[in-house]
């Protein structure tokens, strides 16, 4: 078969260089960025404030200009024009040194930030020393490696927001998405934290905390230096606690039943917001095979599962064992947890096991059985919880899935594996909000009728790699655990075929045959036989 | 069990395989001479515009052929010798059958052009038209600028791919207005300002004389007949619709029209050989419906119900209410029950047309004059619902009604600017005035 993204002609393939404002753009912005590098071989700069502002603003200024660049002779609708053949969005070289580079820095954040300037003893230097004067006025602290990250993330999101805004400018729904990311990782992820740490005092430390930032994704937020400031930190710090309770087991759950785990996912979330706004351009390059779905089941899961375990192992080791001092005892705990699995296991077996395919059972039953073993076997036998030193545990979740997982696969590879890897295969969260949505939500993606002409667009342009075309020819809705809800499926829909929408329960799924063009009779025929 | 052959391996051929599979344990073999797999032919445009690459295109993962038993054969046919229930191949090999099913779809529509057949002149229908078109319209260097023949549906869509790689486009179309023999006015003007809009030379009333050669038999200009202006250019699009690929059906025995003609549950006059898709010519009109419908879904449907004769309940073909789709650049259009262009229509048949004043959304509801009665609907830039339009046509609801509940049917994304109460009191309005 031959490929048409080889060149055919004496004359060369489609066009795919940039145009000289774009160009204009580009280099404006690598500017900004080569002023942070440059600040990482301690280049001293006599006013850092000046520098530091400059070299953020021409990063911004370099994105929208690019923005404009692109559309600003193109009239509103879908453009992916030439998505595939660019070497940047079309898995080429561009898109392996973006790659590699993102890779490399994510390696330097989290395990050798020195090199970012990070000094054991003393002031930091290099980039982080160059971010002290914004980290300062918001916090009156200098700066960290994390407040270098989250800087940049959020001027990624901001202006890459400017860009994706700009690009589906004739679509509300993705606008109103797009100003609520911006909102909640400029506000809630970045500035908030900030500010609160002005309050502290020797008697009153309250940890960072991002407020929409909810365990399991937020995968520290029990442990126990938190759970010993919010406390220590009288009723503000234990409402927090409270509210970081009271986030995953009760406003989630409602959440996600009225309106589909894109509340959160593509909303509001941090990750999501990133790779909805930088990653955007890479959406079309998640996996859609069969395989890749029945991976991401099994791993998504099985990283759920992880975080339960470490989750429990660290809260009770630092739970005591008399009652008399505290109510909640490392006993009680455990037994709750264990209550509450088997609980959450029966109810979806009682009325859900027919929605559960094969695997989804086995994996389920499974790891039940795993879990509530191993509870047992530290109850009756004393031996270590789940088998390892909660510590380990810890350690291993916040190396393999805080770090490697989140961050140099699922951030740093956006050009090659597209933008959500880690919130399809990684995100504990995604995958609670994922049940709820599969079983529990009235949020589905209904499909109109016949009008679907099989194209692939909606397929190509899932950033979770769901084969949504496979649903739409068959006039079927969509009600898959991993959509997020971004809505692009239906931009991009020529026909008009594809709706997000949240409505009853009964007949969420059903294909409604009729519709897809053919008589009463015949579609009974064909159901009945 | 039968050995079932389906000649063509478009959504028509594919989806009777499926659905036999589904319903029996035949052998099934798929021929086909474009490609090995199926894939979805109204896609071809964004693998030219980078949209997806061919293997987006395809529904179905490569695996899934085998899993479902389906064979695959790669041949061109050249000829049906029905008495002996066999099939030549171009290549000299041969394959029998129990059971033949046409789903050989369509080919472009030449005119006689003289120069129709020039280096550089092409139609838009296969994947080989896609390759084709990639050596000869690749860029703007290597085409400086392109002629489209045509105005319908694969000539806008033509038009937009190309000026997709910014080159130069001339819209030559037969009519006074686009697509003016299916839009009604309003609708079909507005197109004409969105083609407009998006810089393609649109020339109405302008018919193709002919196309002119360079010394290498390559396409150097077109001449328009109207007016003998010269257009010097480097490629021709003739997209002046299709028609049936029966070519080689032609000493078969087979009853063929324009198409291979068939009777309402898809039978040929030979026994045993059953058509659907593009190339089926129904010998008994359906409705309002052509005798051809080149349209996806009717040959999705008719692979279903042929599915269903041959595994034993012998069915009729009896398509719904009718409807459709297409994009015309950034406007997208969707059609439910009948609304004729005022070049067709019949007196009865009165219109209430809406537009925004942004010129990029619009309506048309078609009535019934003495019964008021509901009898189709157009929108440009709003989404409607299926299911209830498809209901309203049932229930044969009137016009009025329809404008009250018009927004139950809107099937636009959330958050979305709606039109309804706009659209209503502009109808309200109408009516006064008509009645005074």
């Amino acid at each position: 078969m031959s490929n048409f993204q080889r060149d055919m002609s004496l004359t060369g393939g489609p066009p795919k260089s940039l145009n000289s404002f774009q160009k204009l753009g580009t280099f404006i912005g690598f500017v900004g960025l080569f002023i942070i590098v440059l600040a990482g071989f301690n280049v001293s700069f006599p006013n850092k404030t000046f520098w530091l502002a400059l070299s953020l603003i021409t990063i911004t200024v370099g994105i929208i200009l690019f923005t404009w660049a692109s559309y600003r002779n193109q009239t509103e609708g879908i453009k992916n024009h030439g998505v595939w053949f660019k070497s940047i969005s079309g898995r080429g070289l561009w898109a392996w040194i973006a790659g590699l580079s993102l890779t490399g820095f994510y390696v330097v954040l989290y395990f050798f930030p020195q090199f970012l300037g990070l000094q054991a003893v003393g002031d930091n230097t290099g980039i982080i020393a160059f971010f002290d004067p914004l980290s300062r006025t918001l916090s009156g602290n200098p700066a960290s490696q994390w407040f270098v990250y989250g800087t940049l993330y959020t001027v990624a999101i901001l202006s890459f927001g400017v860009k994706f805004i700009w690009k589906y400018r004739h679509n509300r729904y993705e606008k109103l998405r797009t100003i609520s990311v911006m909102f909640f990782q400029t506000a809630f992820a970045f500035l908030i934290p900030e500010l609160m740490a002005r309050l502290h005092s020797d008697t009153f430390s309250l940890p960072y905390y991002d407020l929409k930032n909810i365990w399991p994704l937020n995968y520290y937020n029990f442990e126990q230096y938190r759970i010993d400031s919010f406390i220590s930190s009288g009723t503000i710090g234990l409402t927090l606690l409270i509210f970081g309770i009271v986030s995953i087991f009760i406003i989630t759950p409602i959440l996600t039943y009225k309106y589909g785990k894109r509340w959160y996912c593509s909303w509001v979330c941090g990750c999501g917001g990133l790779a909805e706004t930088a990653g955007d351009s890479f959406r079309q390059l998640s996996d859609k095979s069969q395989i890749a779905w029945k991976i991401e089941r099994w791993v998504v899961h099985s990283v759920l599962v992880f975080v339960v375990v470490m989750t429990t192992a660290v809260v009770a080791t630092y739970l005591g064992n008399d009652p008399t001092k505290y109510w909640l005892t490392k006993d009680l705990f455990l037994l709750g947890v264990g209550l509450l699995l088997t609980l959450v296991f029966t109810l979806i077996w009682v009325f859900k096991r027919k929605e559960l395919q094969k695997d989804a059972k086995y994996g389920a039953i499974g790891y039940l059985v795993i879990l509530l073993s191993l509870l047992g076997l530290h109850y009756f036998s004393g031996s270590n919880l789940f088998l390892f030193e909660a510590e380990t545990l810890r350690k291993s979740y916040g190396f393999l899935i805080g770090a490697i997982f989140s961050g140099v696969i699922g951030t740093g590879f956006y050009p090659i594996f597209g933008n959500r890897v880690w919130c399809r295969f990684g995100c504990p969260m995604a995958a609670i909000l994922g049940l709820q949505q599969r079983l529990f939500s009235r949020f589905r993606i209904t499909t109109n009728g016949g009008q679907c002409i099989s194209c692939g667009n909606c397929s190509t342009y899932c950033e979770m790699g769901i084969d949504v075309r496979s649903y739409a020819q068959k006039g079927e809705n969509i009600v898959r655990s991993s959509c997020v809800g971004c809505g692009i499926c239906s931009a991009v829909c020529p026909r008009g075929v594809l709706k997000l929408e949240n409505g009853p329960l009964e007949g969420r799924i059903d294909s409604k045959d009729i519709l897809l063009g053919n008589d009463v009779d015949l579609m009974h025929l064909l159901n009945n036989h | 069990m039968d050995h079932i052959v389906i000649l063509g391996n478009g959504i028509s051929g594919v989806t009777a395989a499926r659905h036999i599979r589904k319903n029996s344990d035949h052998r099934i073999t798929i021929v086909s001479a474009e490609t090995d797999h199926f894939f979805s032919r109204t896609a071809l445009m964004y693998i030219y515009m980078g949209h997806m690459k061919f293997e987006h295109t395809k529904p179905y993962e490569d695996g899934f052929w085998d899993k479902n038993r389906i064979e695959l054969k790669r041949g061109f046919v050249s000829a049906l010798q029905a008495d002996k229930k066999t099939l030549l191949f171009s290549n000299g090999e041969s394959l029998t059958y129990d059971k033949l099913i046409l789903a050989v779809g369509s080919k472009s529509n030449k005119f006689g052009w003289p120069g129709q057949d020039l280096k550089g002149v092409q139609g838009l229908y296969s994947y080989q038209d896609l390759e084709q078109l990639e050596i000869h319209a690749s860029n703007n260097s290597a085409c400086r600028r392109a002629v489209v023949v045509g105005g319908g549906l694969i000539g806008i869509e033509l038009a937009e791919m190309l000026s997709s790689r910014n080159i130069p486009v001339t819209f030559l179309v037969r009519e006074s207005s686009f697509w003016n023999g299916v839009l009604p006015k309003g609708e079909s003007e507005m197109i004409n300002r969105h083609i407009q809009k998006h810089h393609i030379d649109l020339r109405l009333s302008s018919n193709l004389r002919e196309i002119i050669s360079d010394r290498e038999g390559k396409v150097k200009s077109v001449i328009i007949d109207e007016t003998g202006e010269e257009i010097p250019c480097d490629f021709v699009g003739l997209t002046a619709g299709v028609t049936p690929n029966i070519d080689f059906l032609k000493n078969s025995g087979l009853d063929l029209g324009r198409g291979i003609k068939v009777n309402r549950f898809l039978e040929t006059n030979l026994s045993n050989v059953y058509a659907i898709g593009d190339c089926a010519e129904q010998l008994e009109p359906i409705g309002n419906r052509r005798s051809i419908e080149a349209v996806w879904y009717t040959g999705r449907m008719m692979g279903e119900t042929v599915a269903q004769s041959i595994c034993g309940s012998r069915t009729a073909y009896q398509p719904g209410h009718w409807f459709n789709s297409a994009k015309f650049f950034d406007i997208e259009y969707q059609t439910y029950g009948w609304v004729f262009s005022e070049r067709i229509k019949d007196a009865s048949e009165i219109h209430f047309h809406w537009k925004h004043s942004d010129d990029t959304k619009c309506l048309t509801i078609a009535t019934n004059k003495d019964t008021g009665k509901f009898l189709g609907i157009n929108t440009f830039g709003i989404r409607m619902r299926h299911e209830v339009m498809d209901r309203w046509l049932t229930e044969q609801r009137s016009t009025d009604y329809v404008m009250e509940h018009l927004a139950e049917a809107n099937f636009d994304p959330e958050f979305y600017r709606t039109f309804e109460k706009q659209i209503l009191s502009s109808f309200n309005k109408k009516i006064q005035t008509t009645s005074l």
